[in-house]
């Protein structure tokens, strides 16, 4: 019966796993006692495992990694991120973190499961059968998850902020971490993210000098772009010039911003993919 | 055949106020026990004295063994028996063990869901156990009140947030810097309050202490105490960035931190937070400071209202606490009355002395 399951309800599974860690630290945290760190926990990790599988039978039907379209890469940025969060996410000693990043997974794969015409068309064999361009484009998504996980922490960390500047340390906001832990957190995620994105796109830039027709401007601009951002906030960062609030609402407004990105990227595939890849309506 | 009772007698700060409390305390714990020792009919015991209860637990075998208990107590103290009379509390069977389980879970301490009365009913039982005092009765109540006790702290807010001024200086502080072991804290002043906070940091891991003030020989004296380095009180603005977390409790008419001078200090040193606590009245810190970046300020007034918020918070948890203690009394009470049936005279000879210490604890 399970094998029958189509990769879009195995990603339901999972979306409906992460949307159940939210209520759980919702209602622990409404109720006022600590957040069952080890429930939630479990109830991401088995999402994440219901969503390998989703996303291992769409790559096995696309012939490559899962990037085709809008929801196969709103689905692959929320994977990577609670990928993140699973190998790394303990470490961080905080409940809460585990309800924020199934607040974001929940959020990615459920907003792209009701948008249909998200996954009107897929596409295969998208990479042309270039195993180094897949590389380039899975590292650049997982790098957009660790930027998502950057985005939770700087969310986290104004929230910490607001509450120690208006005097409100009560309630669900003493389950947030330090200030400093987060902006710990939030500087080891950036330096992650950006040396992953650089990776990405050196695999990217050794394919496309090759043949500079192959990406379109707006994809190669914006992904340029985004990662010079990124590079430049760590940058200030490191530097002392980028702090605090500003440094947490700016990690805000990127991830904001990368995410408007793929809308490039999605826009302009280059041709010999685009030749490559054969459609299947939905 | 009557059955054998488990009971508790005892005085507490419910009705005795602080000058009758010291006359309570117990003078010689070894004495008090051999005189319970000698009680006749009396099997178990033992004595849990704090600085806001003595209360002594037992198992008699009949109801007559604890009013031998009491006037045992009250002429080893030299306590007027009527006195005590008044002001004492007498829980028998069920209730006795709940009552203990609600003490170690810090629901019946002046100050609500403390953990400091749980280590002292441990040390108490411990005292009773090495010595043979306590038998197959005491020994259950006892350790299933240390796992009730630890089960409402983890599942109810009771012993959530603080609620004392210093206290929750200290919370502010892990709220910022996390763990305070690399913090650096600089006490301005040295009146009693800025020393007890200043204390509260040092047993909260805070290594390194500074303190300043404008009377050279007291500040050596405080400094000395608290195991700290002195800056000069002239020096304060200056080397303000030098530290991370500032208690000021002056007794200055004016300010003593200007917000230009706290300004200067969070430029050198961006990317750490500063915390200024400011217990002083009037105030040492020019309240403007508090909208600098990355400066949080408060005053004493701030942490009063969140130390009684926390008080309230865990004033409504009573209930639920209560709920909880109740079920398990009732539980431990239906293993623990074939105990008492079994220790009804002649059941037995009452377990005391070394060798006993052995035979009544659970593993």
């Amino acid at each position: 019966m399970l094998a029958e399951l189509s990769d879009r309800q195995w990603l339901w599974g999972a979306a409906g796993l992460y949307a159940a860690g939210v209520l759980l630290g919702t209602i622990s945290l409404l109720r006022g006692g600590r957040t069952s760190g080890a429930a939630i926990y479990g109830a991401i990790l088995a999402g994440y495992v219901l969503q390998f599988i989703g996303l291992g039978l769409r790559g096995h039907a696309t012939g490559g990694c899962p990037l085709g379209n809008r929801f196969e890469i709103f689905q692959f940025t929320a994977w990577s991120a609670i990928t993140l969060y699973l190998v790394v996410g303990v470490t961080f000693r905080s409940s809460i973190f585990g309800v924020f990043t199934a607040c974001l997974g929940a959020s990615l794969t459920l907003a792209s499961l009701s948008i249909p015409s998200w996954d009107a068309i897929r596409r295969t064999h998208i990479f042309g059968g270039n195993p180094w361009i897949e590389l380039h484009a899975a590292l650049a998504m997982f790098s957009y998850g660790v930027f998502g996980l950057l985005a939770l922490a700087s969310a986290m960390f104004l929230l910490r902020h607001f509450s120690l500047k208006s005097k409100h340390l009560g309630g669900w906001f003493s389950f947030l971490p330090s200030i400093m832990d987060l902006d710990h957190i939030e500087v080891r995620l950036l330096g992650a993210g950006v040396a992953i994105l650089t990776v990405s796109l050196a695999f990217g830039w050794v394919y496309w000098s090759r043949d500079t027709s192959t990406v379109g401007h707006l994809k190669l601009a914006a992904t340029v772009a985004v990662w010079i951002a990124y590079a430049a906030a760590l940058g200030l960062r490191i530097g002392g010039r980028l702090l605090a609030r500003r440094f947490a609402w700016t990690c805000l407004a990127l991830f904001a911003a990368a995410l408007l990105s793929l809308e490039a990227v999605e826009g302009s595939r280059h041709p010999a993919a685009a030749q490559a890849s054969e459609r299947i309506p939905q | 055949m009557s059955e054998a009772c488990l009971f508790v007698i005892g005085a507490s700060h419910h009705k005795a106020p602080l000058e009758v409390r010291e006359r309570l305390a117990i003078v010689s714990e070894e004495g008090l026990r051999a005189d319970l020792a000698a009680v006749p009919g009396l099997r178990e015991f033992a004595v849990l004295g704090t600085c806001n209860r003595v209360e002594l637990y037992g198992v008699g075998e009949d109801a007559g063994a604890e009013a031998s208990v009491q006037a045992a107590y009250c002429a080893r103290q030299r306590f007027n028996a009527d006195e005590f009379e008044r002001i004492r509390f007498r829980l028998m069977g069920r209730d006795a063990a709940l009552h203990l389980f609600e003490v170690a879970s810090g629901l019946d301490s002046q100050l609500l869901g403390e953990n400091e009365i749980l280590g002292q009913v441990k040390e108490a039982y411990t005292a009773a156990q090495s010595r043979g005092t306590t038998g197959a009765v005491l020994n259950r109540v006892f350790q299933r009140a240390f796992q009730a006790a630890k089960h409402v702290r983890t599942h109810t807010g009771i012993s959530s947030g603080r609620v004392s001024v210093a206290n929750v200086a200290v919370e502010l502080a892990c709220n910022i810097f996390g763990s305070l072991a690399g913090a650096r804290v600089l006490v301005l002043g040295t009146g009693e309050i800025g020393e007890g906070t200043a204390r509260a940091f040092r047993s909260r891991g805070a290594a390194d202490l500074a303190v300043s003030g404008r009377r050279i020989e007291r500040v050596a004296a405080v400094a000395s105490g608290l195991g700290a380095n002195t800056v000069h009180f002239d020096e304060r603005e200056s080397r303000l960035s030098d530290y991370d977390i500032v208690v000021c409790s002056t007794a200055a008419p004016r300010t003593v931190l200007a917000t230009s001078a706290v300004d200067a200090a969070i430029r050198r040193r961006p990317a750490r937070p500063l915390l200024l606590i400011d217990l002083a009245l009037p105030r040492d810190v020019e309240p403007s400071a508090a909208r600098l970046q990355n400066v949080f300020l408060y005053n004493l007034d701030d942490l009063a209202r969140i130390a009684e918020q926390n008080r309230s918070a865990r004033e409504a948890e009573i209930g639920r606490c209560k709920a909880i203690l109740a079920q398990r009394a009732d539980g431990l009470w239906r293993q623990v009355q074939p105990h008492l049936s079994a220790a009804a005279p002649g059941a037995g000879a009452p377990r005391r002395g070394p060798d006993a210490a052995r035979q009544g604890a659970s593993p």
